[in-house]
C-alpha cells in the first residue's frame, strides 16, 4: 500500500460506512498506462520470482500497456486465482514491487495497483475468465471455501474434476470475504473471484460445517481426494480474569462484523484498547477508529522492535491516530457493576533474554501495576486451530498444524491433501493470501499428477 | 556567453532558432508571439493563390506513452488572402527588425507567377524567400509542392524565375520524398539559389482506428496521405543534411530542420551542416516557450566547449560522415557491463540472445547475486545492448585494439594489386 496515495483520511461520525470505503483510489487510466509504459519488461524478471504464485508481471503489465485488458486479467488470474484480492492485500513491497529492479534506478513500478486495474476491468466488464474441462469422471471435495480451497477448486475444474467445496459461513472467500478490512478489500471482489470458480461447475455447499453438517466419514467416503483448506479458528484465550465480559471481542469477529452492514454504531466516541501488535491487532485498532472510536490503544508485551505487523501497516495506524503501548501485558479485566468491561489492569515489562522465537523475552517489571480506563478490550494475539476437525479426519498434527509432504500438500492420509493456514506454522509456509492461493493450485496439481500417474499404471497393468 | 547571431546567406537573426512554415507561422499574431518568446525568426506560412482547407486536419503518433512521437498533417498552404498576409508580414516586420522574416511561396511552374508573388512580396519588407517544393499532399495533386520538388528541372527552373526577381536571399526548400535528395539539392544549386533548406515532411499515413476503420485523420470518413514529422523523423532529416553538406557540388548554407525537438538535436544538425535550425513539431506540441532551453541549453553548451560563436560548431562533423566502403573493418568495439550500475533487467542479455550474437551469458557471482558478463571473444560491438539498457552507464562500448586500419575500398583495392 502506498501511504501517499491513501486519500480521505477524515473519519465521518455521521455515516461510518464511507470510513470502510476502498482507501487507496483505483489507478486512473492515465495513472496505470504511465506506469504500465514505465515498465522495463526485464527478462527473467525478479517480480516474478518474488511473486509466490509466479505471476508473469511484465506479461501483464505490458498487455496493460498496449490496450489489451482482458489477456492481462488472464494472465493474472490464471497464476493466481484470488488475483483480484491480491492485488489489494499482498505486502507487495516485501514480494514484487520490493524485487523490481526499477528500487535501484528511480522508483518501483506500483505492480500491485497494476493488477488491481487490470481485475478491476475483468470484473466490471463481467468477464469469465475460464472454462471447466471436460469431465474426468474424478471427484474431490475442498473443506473450505478460502483462498487455498478456492484456488485448488478452480485449477481441479478447470482439468475436469468435479469439485465441491464445503464452506461453513454463509459465504465463501474465507478471510478475504470476512477477514480482510473493507477499506482495503471490498467484499465484491472476493466474492467475484468465488463466483468465478463457481461459474465453473464448482459447487460450494455455504453453511455446510464438516463434522457437523456433514460427517467427516461421508466425505471421505464419496470423493477420490478431499482438500482440508480450513484456515484457522478464533483468536486464543489470555487466561486472564475478566475475559468473558461483555465488551470483550475476538479481533477476526470484530472484523468481520465490519465486513457487512449494518456497522455498530456502539463504538463511536469510545476508548477501545487492543492486545496484540499483529497485522490482525492493526486490523482491529484501523477498524475501531474507523468505527468511530474516540481513543484507540494497542498495548504488547513486547517492543516496537519485535511486533509481527507489517511496516506499512504499524504506519497506517500511527496515521490513523492509534496509540501504542509497549511492554505493556495485561493481567485483569476489570467490569463494573453491569458486568461490562471498564478496565484493563496490566503491569510493565521489560526485556530479557531471548527466547525460543529468537525474540527477548519479556519480564516483569515489579511493583509496575497500572490502570487503563476502557469500553471495549479486543484481543489480537494470535489464531488457534481446529484441532478436533483435524483429528476426527485423523491426520497427524502438531498443535493443530497439519503434517503434508511439502512436494505433493498429501498428509498421513493418502486421500486426503492440505493447503492454505491449516499448515501454516512450525517454519512451513507464510501467512499470506498469496501463499494459500499457491498452495491451493499446486495441491490440485498434485491430486492431478497422482491421478495421470495412477491411470498410466492401470493401463500398463490392463 | 557564446554569440548565438547568425548570418545565414545574408539573412541575420538573434539566434539560429526559426519557425518552420507551417500551422505556427500563420499569422503575424503568432508569429509575434514566437518573437517575443525568444525565436530568432521564423518561415511565414507559405503564400500563394488561397486555397480551402479540410477540418481534421492533423493527427499525432504515440509510442509507449510518448505523445507525438511523430506528427501527421493534411494541412495545406496559407488560407487566408495575400493581402491579409502581407500587412501582418509589414507589421511584424517593422516590430522585430533585427528578426528574420522570410516568406515562403509557392505557386504553379510557371515564370510570371513567379515574378509576380516574389515582387509583391519584398514589397513589404521580408528578409528572405523560402519556395516550398516540399509540401507532399494537397498542392502536389495540382503540381505545385513535392510534385514540382521531385523533379530537378522544375526545382532548376523555378528557383532561376524566383531569383530573376529576388532582392533578398532565396532558400530552396526540398521534399524528402525522393531516392536521392541532392539530385534536387544539386538542381537548386544550377537554378542559382542561395542556401537549401531540409527536410519537409514525409509522405504518410499516421494511423488506422480500430473501431471504426477510418484512416486517421478522416474527413468524413476518407483520408489522403499527409507529410510526417516530428521527433520520429529526425534520423532521416539529419543524414538528408548530411548528404547535402557532404556532397562537393552542393556548397550552399543549410537550414535543417525535421524532427528537432532540444538544443541537443539542434547541435547535431549543426554539426553536420545546418547553420540554422527550423522547428514547427516541438512547438506545436509545447508552445513558443520551449525555444528559451533551445537557446540556453546551445549557450551552455557553447561555454562548456569553449566555443564563441556558431561558426565554432557548424559543419564540424561533415567530414566523419563518409561511405560505408571508407569505414575500418579492423575496428574493434566491444560491451563490457558495469556490474555496480547494472540493475539486472537482463534486457541486454535477451536482446542478444534472441536477435544479436549470444554473446551475453546470466550468471551468479561468488556471494550468489546475480550479474551479466559478456563473452568479448563472440561480441561483434553491435551496440543492442547499450542500446536496450535502461540505464546510463551500466554497459560500455570499449575500443579494443584489433591491428591495423583498412576499409572495404582500400582491401578491394589491395586485392586487385598484381602479387
Amino acid at each position: 500500500m502506498h501511504l501517499n496515495r491513501v486519500k480521505n483520511k477524515k473519519i465521518s461520525l455521521d455515516d461510518l460506512r464511507v470510513n470502510f470505503h476502498e482507501i487507496e483510489p483505483a489507478l486512473t487510466q492515465k495513472e496505470a498506462m504511465d506506469e504500465a509504459n514505465r515498465c522495463l519488461y526485464c527478462y527473467d524478471a525478479p517480480c516474478i520470482k518474488a511473486c509466490p504464485t509466479d505471476i508473469n508481471i511484465p506479461s501483464f503489465i505490458k498487455k496493460i500497456a498496449s490496450g489489451n485488458l482482458k489477456g492481462s486479467a488472464k494472465v493474472i488470474m490464471e497464476a493466481n486465482p484470488v488475483g483480484a484480492s491480491c492485488a489489494r492485500v499482498c505486502p507487495t513491497e516485501e514480494l514484487c514491487e520490493g524485487a523490481c529492479v526499477l528500487n535501484d534506478a528511480s522508483l518501483p513500478i506500483m505492480i500491485g495497483n497494476l493488477q488491481r486495474h487490470a481485475t478491476n476491468w475483468a470484473i466490471q466488464n463481467n468477464q469469465q475468465l475460464f472454462k471447466a474441462g471436460d469431465a474426468n469422471g474424478k471427484s474431490v471435495a475442498i473443506i473450505g471455501g478460502g483462498p487455498a480451497g478456492l484456488s485448488a477448486a478452480r485449477e481441479l475444474a478447470r482439468i475436469g474434476y468435479e469439485v465441491t467445496i464445503y464452506e461453513a459461513k454463509e459465504k465463501a472467500g474465507g478471510l478475504d470475504t470476512h477477514g480482510i478490512v473493507s477499506f482495503r478489500l471490498p467484499q465484491e471482489v472476493s466474492l467475484w473471484e468465488v463466483e468465478q470458480v463457481e461459474n465453473l461447475g464448482v459447487k460450494i455447499l455455504t453453511n455446510t460445517m464438516v463434522g457437523r453438517d456433514i460427517g467427516v466419514d461421508e466425505i471421505l467416503a464419496s470423493y477420490d481426494a478431499v482438500i482440508l483448506a480450513i484456515g484457522m479458528s478464533k483468536v486464543p484465550m489470555l487466561g486472564i480474569e475478566g475475559e468473558e465480559a461483555e465488551g470483550v471481542y475476538d479481533a477476526i469477529d470484530f472484523v468481520e462484523n465490519t465486513k457487512t452492514p449494518p456497522l455498530d454504531h456502539q463504538f463511536i466516541g469510545k476508548k477501545i484498547v487492543i492486545i496484540g501488535a499483529g497485522n490482525t491487532a492493526i486490523d482491529a485498532a484501523t477498524c475501531s477508529v474507523r468505527l468511530g472510536a474516540g481513543d484507540v490503544k494497542m498495548v504488547y508485551r513486547r517492543t516496537e522492535a519485535e511486533m509481527t505487523a507489517y511496516e506499512f501497516e504499524y504506519e497506517f495506524a500511527k496515521q490513523d491516530g492509534v496509540e501504542f503501548r509497549w511492554l505493556t501485558q495485561p493481567t485483569k479485566i476489570v467490569t463494573n457493576e453491569h458486568g461490562k468491561v471498564s478496565a484493563l489492569e496490566c503491569v510493565r515489562m521489560e526485556l530479557g533474554e531471548p527466547d525460543e522465537s529468537g525474540r527477548r523475552r519479556p519480564v516483569e517489571v515489579p511493583d509496575s501495576e497500572f490502570t487503563i480506563e476502557v469500553d471495549a478490550v479486543i484481543k489480537a494475539i494470535g489464531q488457534s486451530r481446529y484441532v478436533s476437525l483435524i483429528e476426527e479426519l485423523g491426520l497427524e498434527h502438531n498443535r493443530g498444524i497439519v503434517k503434508i509432504n511439502p512436494e505433493t500438500h498429501e498428509t498421513s492420509n493418502p486421500k486426503v491433501y492440505a493447503a492454505g493456514d491449516v499448515i501454516f506454522g512450525d517454519g512451513q509456509g507464510d501467512a499470506m493470501v498469496v501463499t494459500a492461493a499457491q498452495q491451493g493450485k499446486l495441491t490440485a496439481h498434485a491430486i492431478h499428477q497422482k491421478f495421470i500417474s495412477a491411470d498410466k499404471v492401470a493401463v500398463e497393468n490392463a | 556567453m557564446a554569440d548565438l547571431r547568425v548570418n545565414f546567406a545574408g539573412i541575420k537573426a538573434p539566434n539560429p532558432f526559426w519557425l518552420a512554415s507551417a500551422p505556427p507561422t500563420n499569422s503575424g499574431y503568432q508569429v509575434q508571439r514566437a518573437f517575443e518568446a525568444g525565436w530568432g525568426g521564423a518561415v511565414w506560412k507559405t503564400l500563394g493563390d488561397p486555397i480551402l482547407n479540410v477540418s481534421s486536419r492533423f493527427a499525432g503518433t504515440s509510442y509507449n506513452g510518448q505523445r507525438v512521437a511523430g506528427f501527421n498533417n493534411i494541412e495545406l498552404i496559407t488560407d487566408r488572402p495575400l493581402e491579409v498576409n502581407l500587412k501582418e508580414i509589414y507589421e511584424t516586420k517593422k516590430r522585430f527588425p533585427n528578426h528574420a522574416v522570410i516568406a515562403s511561396l509557392m505557386v504553379e511552374p510557371n515564370q510570371n507567377a513567379w515574378h509576380e508573388i516574389v515582387k509583391r512580396v519584398q514589397d513589404v519588407g521580408v528578409d528572405g524567400f523560402e519556395l516550398n517544393f516540399g509540401c507532399p499532399h494537397g498542392m502536389a495533386e495540382r503540381g505545385m509542392g513535392a510534385a514540382s520538388g521531385q523533379v530537378p528541372e522544375l526545382v532548376e527552373k523555378q528557383t532561376y524565375w524566383a531569383k530573376e526577381v529576388a532582392e533578398v536571399p532565396v532558400i530552396v526548400k526540398l521534399t524528402p520524398n525522393i531516392t536521392d535528395i541532392t539530385a534536387t539539392a544539386y538542381a537548386a544549386v544550377q537554378g542559382g539559389a542561395d542556401a537549401i533548406s531540409m527536410i519537409n515532411t514525409i509522405n504518410s499515413l499516421a494511423g488506422v482506428d480500430l473501431d471504426s476503420w477510418n484512416t486517421i485523420p478522416n474527413v468524413a470518413g476518407k483520408g489522403a496521405h499527409g507529410g510526417y514529422c516530428g521527433p520520429a523523423v529526425k534520423p532521416i532529416a539529419l543524414n538528408m543534411v548530411a548528404e547535402c553538406a557532404r556532397h562537393p557540388e552542393i556548397n550552399l548554407p543549410i537550414s535543417g530542420m525535421g524532427g528537432v525537438s532540444d538544443w541537443k538535436d539542434a547541435v547535431e544538425f549543426m554539426l553536420m551542416g545546418a547553420g540554422s535550425i527550423q522547428v514547427c513539431t516541438a512547438a506545436m506540441h509545447h508552445g513558443f516557450s520551449i525555444v528559451e532551453d533551445m537557446i540556453d541549453g546551445l549557450n551552455n553548451y557553447l561555454d562548456d566547449k569553449g566555443i564563441v560563436n556558431l561558426d565554432g560548431i557548424v559543419g564540424k562533423s561533415v567530414e566523419k560522415y563518409s561511405d560505408w566502403g571508407n569505414l575500418d573493418l579492423n575496428y574493434k568495439v566491444v560491451a563490457r557491463i558495469n556490474n555496480d550500475t547494472c540493475i539486472n533487467c537482463n534486457k541486454c542479455h535477451i536482446a542478444c540472445e534472441d536477435t544479436s550474437h549470444q554473446c551475453i551469458d546470466m550468471l551468479t557471482d561468488a556471494s550468489g547475486k546475480a550479474m551479466l558478463r559478456v563473452r568479448e571473444e563472440d561480441c561483434v560491438g553491435c551496440n543492442l545492448c547499450s542500446i536496450v539498457c535502461p540505464v546510463d552507464g551500466a554497459i560500455d562500448m570499449v575500443e579494443i585494439p584489433n591491428g591495423e586500419p583498412m576499409t572495404w575500398n582500400e582491401r578491394q583495392a589491395a586485392i586487385k594489386l598484381p602479387v
